[in-house]
C-alpha cells in the first residue's frame, strides 16, 4: 500500500497539517490517530482561551478542535482512530509507516511524505529525582486533568502543585472549583513557566499562593501521599537548609515541563536538536530526512494552540508541495539560523532563501526574563530588523519574521538576537 | 479449620521459588502474603542481577545457593517464559593497591565453582567496555553474570506454583504461630489455618516470625538501597554489569543495562529501622551520582526516569539462614543479595528438606511450563499481525512508551495470579514503566481494571492497602 | 485610586493601570495594547466577570461527561453558585456543541452550553 501523505497524530497539529495539505492540492492524505477520537489533548483542555488569534474569539479546547475536525471531514480527509504508529522507516529511499490498530491489525505502508504531529508528553516526577516515598497520589497535571475532565473523578482533596506550567495552573483552578483545597504552587525558577493570565485567573482569583524559587524536597506517606516538604532554593536552584516547610496534603501534582515525543523521529534517524528535543528543521519545517516534516509540540513545545495550527498548516502545505515535486529536495543555498544573546533556540535552524515563501516566521524562546528588551535579526552581521519587546519570558514563545527580499544569495548566517536594549 | 501440608509465609521471589518446588510434590500447599501481590517487598526493588557467584565466601550458604541458582537460571527462565540474558559482568578495580583484592575475588570465584572468570588489565577492560573510567586499572570478568526481570521471575515462579495447585492468599498478614501436635496453627488477619510445616520467607520481617518460635534469635536489619533508572536511550551506555570491588556494606554501586534495555544505577546501602521505609533520599541520590562516576564515565544521569528504594534483609550472621530451625519450621531468612540469583536453589533445597520431612511423593503431572503475558512489541511483524488477527485487543495500544496493548493488559488481569492493581499491571506488562511513567496510560489501565474486575474506579489502587488513586466521583450516578 | 492589574484578555498579559475616583468610577485605563484590555480594566475594578468551564454528567452517552462553558462571562462572585448548579446538572445524549445544558445558571441570566459533541451509546 502507498499513501501520498501520512500525518502521524490527529491533534491540533495533525488536523491543521492535513487540512492545509489537502487544500494545497494533495489528493491522498491520511491521519493516523492513536486515541479513539481526533483532537488530541485539546479534548481534555476544557478551559477557555483557545483561538483568539485564529478565530478572534475565546474557545474551549474541545470547541477549538471541533472546528478543525469539521473542516477535515468536509474535505473528506480519512482518519484511522486507535491506530498507533509503531515504526517509521526508510527502505530503498521510500518512507515506510507501520501501525497497529484493533480493526486494521498490523499495517505497513509506504508514504510519499510524512508529517510528524505526535505532540509532547509531560516530564514525569522521576526525572526530578525528588526524595521521599512513591505512594499513590502523585500525578502529572495532565493525568489529573484527564481524570477530572474526562472521567469525572477527583484525584485528591488537598493538593500541592510543583511547577507552574500552564497545565498545573489550570488544574489548580479546576480542582478548586471541584471542592479540593490547593495549598500552594511551588516553582523552582524565579519566574513562572506559565502564562501571566493564568496566574491571575487560576491562582490569584482563588487566593492560591505561588511560591517562586521553591521546590519539593520530600514526599511522605506509604500508601497515599500524606504530606510534602517544600523549601526555598538558592541561585543555583539548590534547596536552602532551614527554609523547609511541611505541608499536609493527599495529592502532589507535577507540572514541570513538557518533552516532545520523538521516539518515532529517532527511529527513522531524524536529527534532533538538543535545545528543543524536537527535530532540527529547515524553512519548510522539513527534518534532516527529505519528505519528513514536523510541526506542533513534537517540534518544540508551544504555549498557544493557535501557533501550533499556524505552524502545522505550513508543514502540511510544504508536504503537499514536496509530493508534487514543487520544492525539490533540501537546498544547497541554506543559510544557518542561530540564536544570539538571550535567545535559546530557533525553529527552524536553517533557511533556504530559494525555497522560502515571501515571509517566514521564526519562533524562539529566551533563556531568562528580559525587561526592556529588543529582538534583532542580523544577516551576516547586518541588522535587518529591530523590534522592541518590553518583556520577554521563558514561558512565552517569541517570533521574528524574515523576508525573502533580504537575501541575494551567498549569505552564511542569520542571527536571531534577543536581549536588553543597549 | 483448613489444613495444609505446607504454608509458605511470604510471596516474594524466595517464597514463590519454594512454593514452585513444593508443587512438584503431592500435597496441599498455601502461600500467605500480607500485601496484595507477589513480589511487593525486596523482590520488587533490587539490582535485577543474576550474580555469577564469585562474591560470597566459600563454604557459605550464599556461595552455594548463588552458584547453583545461577546454573539453574537459563533453563528455568525458558520454562517460565521470562526474559534473561547472560550479559557478563566486570568487577572493576579503581586503585592499583587493591589489585590483590581483585585477584582474591578471582580465586574465591574459582573456589566457589564459578565458570568463565577472567582477570583483565585496565586497557583490556576498557576495550570490552569503552565507557569504563580512566581510573579502572584492572577488572574481573564473569561471563555467566546475567540480567533478569525480578518481577517476571517472582511472578513466573508463583504462577507456575499456582498452576500446579498451590493456593495463594493475598492481603493476609500472619499475626501468630502456635505449635500443635501435628504441626502449626497459623493465625492470620482473616482467621487461622493449620499446616504440618511452615516456611518463613517473610523478607525483612522474617526475624519477627522466627523469633516467635525459635530459641536462637535472628536479627534482621532492613538495609536500604536506592536506585536510579534511566531511559532506554541510555541503555547502551554499558553492555556489561559494571561492579566496583566490594566494600564493607555490600557490592557498592553498579551500573548495568537492564533486561528491558534501560540503564540501572545503584544501590546505596543504608541500614534503617522501618521495614517499610522506601523513601528515596537526597543524600542517597547524590551518592549514586558520585560513586557511579568512579567506574563509568559520562553516565547520562539526566536521562533518569525514576528513582526508587528497596530493602534487603540483612541478617547479623551475614549469611542466609536456611533449614529447619524449629520442629516443622523452615527458615528462608536473611535473604539479601545474592537472593534473587539464589532463589531457584533455595526453593530446590528447602522443598527437598520439607518433602523428606513430611514424606511427600513426587507428582507425576507436574507441569514445569508456564507462559507469561505475550510481549507483542518484541514479536516479528508477521507474528504480531497474526496475534492481532486472533485477538484484536492486541492491536489497541494503551501504553505508548512501552507499546503495551490492551490485550496484554487483559492477559495480565486474567492471568493465573492476575493483576489487581496498577502496579500489578505494570509489573506484569511494563505498562507505565516507560519514559512517561504512566502519565498517559494510567487512567486507561484504571478503567480496564475497573471494567474487568467489576469494581468502581474509586476502588482501583496503585498497590495494596489505602493506595486508591482517585478519592471522589464528581459527576454522574452516586457522585458525592 | 490606582489599581494595578494583569490583563487576562489574551496571552500577552499586559500590565494595566486603572485609575478610579472616590466613587469607584473608572477615570482612565493605561498600559493596555488593545480595546479588550481597556474593557477588561474597566470591568475588573467595577464588576469583574469570568467565563466558567466545567463538565456535566451525560446519561446514555459514549462518554460519561461533557465539557461545558458559560456562554458568556458571568459575575466573578457567582462562580461557585454556578459550579454548584453545574454539578447537579445532567444531560441526555446525544449532545451537540452549543446545546443548552443549564439555562440561566445560578440566576446570572447566562446559559451553560455544551462545548463538545457526545454521541449516544
Amino acid at each position: 500500500m502507498k499513501r501520498e501523505i501520512v500525518i502521524i497524530g490527529g491533534g491540533p497539529a495533525g488536523l491543521a497539517a492535513a487540512i492545509a495539505a489537502k487544500e494545497a492540492g494533495a489528493q491522498d492524505v491520511l491521519i493516523l490517530e492513536r486515541e479513539q477520537e481526533l483532537g488530541g489533548i485539546l479534548n481534555q483542555c476544557i478551559h477557555n482561551g483557545f483561538g483568539l488569534h485564529t478565530f478572534k474569539e475565546e474557545l474551549t479546547g474541545p470547541e477549538y478542535a471541533a472546528r478543525y475536525i469539521e473542516r477535515a471531514k468536509a474535505l473528506n480527509i480519512p482518519a484511522l482512530l486507535g491506530a498507533t504508529v509503531i515504526d517509521l522507516g526508510r527502505e530503498n529511499g521510500a518512507l515506510t509507516v507501520t501501525f497497529v490498530s484493533r480493526s486494521e491489525g498490523l499495517v505497513r505502508m509506504e508514504a510519499g511524505a510524512v508529517v510528524l504531529c505526535m505532540g509532547c508528553r509531560e516530564r514525569p516526577r522521576g526525572a526530578l529525582n525528588t526524595p521521599g516515598t512513591r505512594p499513590a497520589g502523585i500525578f502529572s497535571a495532565g493525568t489529573a486533568q484527564r481524570l477530572v475532565n474526562r472521567e469525572g473523578y477527583l484525584p485528591g482533596r488537598e493538593v500541592v502543585i510543583l511547577g507552574s506550567g500552564d497545565i498545573g495552573l489550570i488544574m489548580a483552578r479546576r480542582m478548586t472549583l471541584e471542592g479540593a483545597k490547593v495549598k500552594c504552587v511551588a516553582e523552582l525558577q524565579p519566574y513562572s513557566g506559565g502564562l501571566k493570565r493564568n496566574i491571575v485567573q487560576c491562582l490569584d482569583d482563588y487566593g492560591i499562593p505561588l511560591k517562586l524559587s521553591h521546590t519539593v524536597v520530600d514526599i511522605r506517606g506509604k500508601e497515599r501521599v500524606e504530606g510534602v516538604t517544600i523549601a526555598a532554593v538558592d541561585d543555583h536552584l539548590k534547596p536552602i537548609p532551614g527554609t523547609e516547610e511541611d505541608i499536609p496534603c493527599d495529592t502532589l501534582l507535577l507540572s514541570v515541563g513538557l518533552i516532545p515525543e520523538n521516539e518515532l523521529s529517532r527511529q527513522v534517524g531524524v536529527e534532533i536538536s538538543p535545545a528543543t528535543n524536537g527535530p532540527a528543521v529547515n524553512e519548510s519545517l522539513e527534518t534532516s530526512i527529505p519528505g519528513v516534516f514536523a510541526c506542533g509540540n513534537v517540534l518544540h513545545v508551544h504555549d498557544l494552540v493557535d501557533y501550533v495550527s499556524e505552524e502545522a498548516a505550513q508543514a502540511g502545505r510544504n508536504a503537499a508541495r514536496f509530493v508534487a515535486g514543487e520544492i525539490g529536495s533540501a537546498s544547497d543555498d541554506s543559510v544557518k539560523l542561530i540564536p544570539g544573546g538571550m535567545a535559546r533556540y530557533t525553529v527552524p535552524v536553517s533557511v533556504s532563501p530559494r525555497r522560502m515563501a515571501e515571509q517566514l516566521t521564526v519562533r524562539f524562546r529566551v533563556k531568562d526574563t528580559v525587561r526592556g528588551g529588543v529582538i534583532r535579526v542580523l544577516v551576516d552581521g547586518e541588522e535587518k530588523l529591530r523590534r522592541r519587546r518590553p518583556v520577554m519570558a521563558p514561558g512565552e514563545m517569541e517570533q521574528a519574521v524574515l523576508k525573502k527580499e533580504w537575501f541575494a544569495g551567498g549569505e552564511k548566517q542569520i542571527e536571531i538576537w534577543a536581549g536588553k536594549e543597549e | 479449620m483448613e489444613r495444609y501440608d505446607v504454608a509458605v509465609i511470604g510471596a516474594g521471589v524466595t517464597g514463590s521459588a519454594v512454593a514452585r518446588e513444593l508443587s512438584r510434590r503431592a500435597g496441599r500447599f498455601i502461600v500467605l502474603e500480607r500485601t496484595s501481590d507477589v513480589g511487593e517487598g525486596t523482590s520488587k526493588a533490587n539490582s535485577a542481577i543474576v550474580h555469577a557467584g564469585f562474591d560470597a565466601m566459600p563454604g557459605t550458604l550464599k556461595a552455594r545457593m548463588n552458584v547453583r541458582g545461577s546454573q539453574m537460571m537459563p533453563a528455568l527462565a525458558a520454562e517460565l517464559d521470562i526474559p534473561f540474558k547472560q550479559n557478563g559482568a566486570l568487577v572493576v578495580c579503581l586503585n592499583p593497591e587493591e589489585l590483590p583484592q581483585l585477584e582474591a575475588l578471582y580465586q574465591r570465584g574459582i573456589e566457589n565453582g564459578v565458570q568463565g572468570l577472567e582477570l583483565l588489565s585496565g586497557e583490556e577492560a576498557r576495550r570490552r567496555e569503552p565507557n569504563l573510567s580512566e581510573q579502572v586499572c584492572g577488572a574481573l570478568y564473569a561471563a555467566t553474570s546475567g540480567i533478569i526481570c525480578p518481577f517476571a521471575l517472582t511472578l513466573g515462579l508463583a504462577e507456575s506454583a499456582a498452576k500446579n495447585g498451590v493456593e495463594f492468599r493475598f492481603d493476609t498478614r500472619v499475626t501468630g504461630l502456635e505449635k500443635t501436635e501435628t504441626g502449626w496453627r497459623i493465625e492470620t488477619e482473616h482467621g487461622p489455618l493449620e499446616a504440618s510445616a511452615v516456611v518463613n520467607a517473610a523478607g525483612v520481617f522474617a526475624d519477627g516470625l522466627h523469633n516467635l518460635v525459635c530459641a536462637k534469635k535472628l536479627h534482621i536489619t532492613p538495609r536500604k538501597g536506592e536506585y536510579m533508572l534511566l531511559d532506554k536511550t541510555a541503555g547502551q551506555h554499558v553492555a556489561h554489569t559494571v561492579f566496583q570491588l566490594p566494600g564493607r556494606l555490600g557490592k557498592g554501586v553498579l551500573v548495568s543495562p537492564t533486561i528491558h534495555g534501560n540503564l540501572l544505577v545503584g544501590p546505596t546501602a543504608t541500614d534503617v529501622e522501618d521495614g517499610e521505609d522506601l523513601a528515596v533520599t537526597a543524600a542517597g541520590l547524590a551518592e549514586l551520582e558520585e560513586k557511579s562516576a568512579l567506574a563509568v564515565q559520562r553516565v547520562p544521569l539526566r536521562q533518569v526516569i525514576t528513582s526508587f528504594a528497596g530493602l534487603r534483609a540483612h541478617e547479623a550472621g551475614d549469611d542466609f539462614v536456611l533449614g529447619e530451625t524449629a520442629e516443622g519450621f523452615f527458615d528462608a531468612a536473611g535473604i539479601e543479595s545474592p537472593g534473587l540469583s539464589s532463589a531457584p536453589a533455595i526453593g530446590e533445597y528447602l522443598a527437598g528438606l520439607i518433602a523428606q520431612k513430611l514424606g511427600l511423593a513426587d507428582k507425576k503431572d507436574f507441569d514445569p511450563i508456564r507462559r507469561g503475558v505475550p510481549r507483542l512489541a518484541e514479536l516479528p511483524p508477521a507474528e504480531r499481525a497474526e496475534k492481532i488477527r486472533e485477538n484484536p485487543a492486541y492491536g489497541a495500544i494503551v501504553c505508548r512508551c512501552e507499546q503495551i496493548s490492551e490485550g496484554e493488559i487483559l492477559d495480565a488481569i486474567h492471568g493465573i495470579l492476575g493483576a489487581r492493581t496498577l502496579d500489578g499491571v505494570k509489573r506484569r506488562t511494563r505498562a507505565g514503566m516507560g519514559r512517561c511513567q504512566a502519565g498517559f496510560c494510567s487512567p486507561r489501565v484504571m478503567e480496564l481494571l475497573a471494567r474487568e474486575l467489576h469494581m468502581d474506579l474509586r476502588d482501583v489502587r496503585k498497590n495494596g492497602g489505602g493506595s486508591a488513586i482517585v478519592v471522589e466521583k464528581i459527576r454522574g450516578e452516586d457522585a458525592q | 485610586m490606582i489599581h494595578e492589574l494583569t490583563c487576562i484578555g489574551c496571552p500577552l498579559g499586559c500590565a494595566l493601570k486603572v485609575e478610579t475616583d472616590g466613587a469607584g468610577a473608572v477615570v482612565s485605563v493605561t498600559g493596555n495594547t488593545c480595546k479588550r484590555g481597556e474593557d477588561y480594566g474597566r470591568r475588573e475594578v467595577t464588576a469583574p466577570v469570568r467565563t466558567v468551564t466545567s463538565t456535566v454528567a451525560v446519561t446514555g452517552g459514549k462518554e460519561p461527561v461533557v465539557p461545558v462553558r458559560t456562554r458568556t462571562d458571568i459575575p466573578k462572585g457567582k462562580i461557585f453558585d454556578c459550579m454548584a448548579a453545574i454539578r447537579q446538572a445532567k444531560v441526555q445524549a446525544p449532545v451537540a456543541i452549543g446545546d443548552v445544558v443549564l439555562a440561566d445558571a445560578a440566576g446570572t441570566g447566562v446559559d451553560v452550553v455544551a462545548a463538545k459533541a457526545v454521541e449516544a451509546r
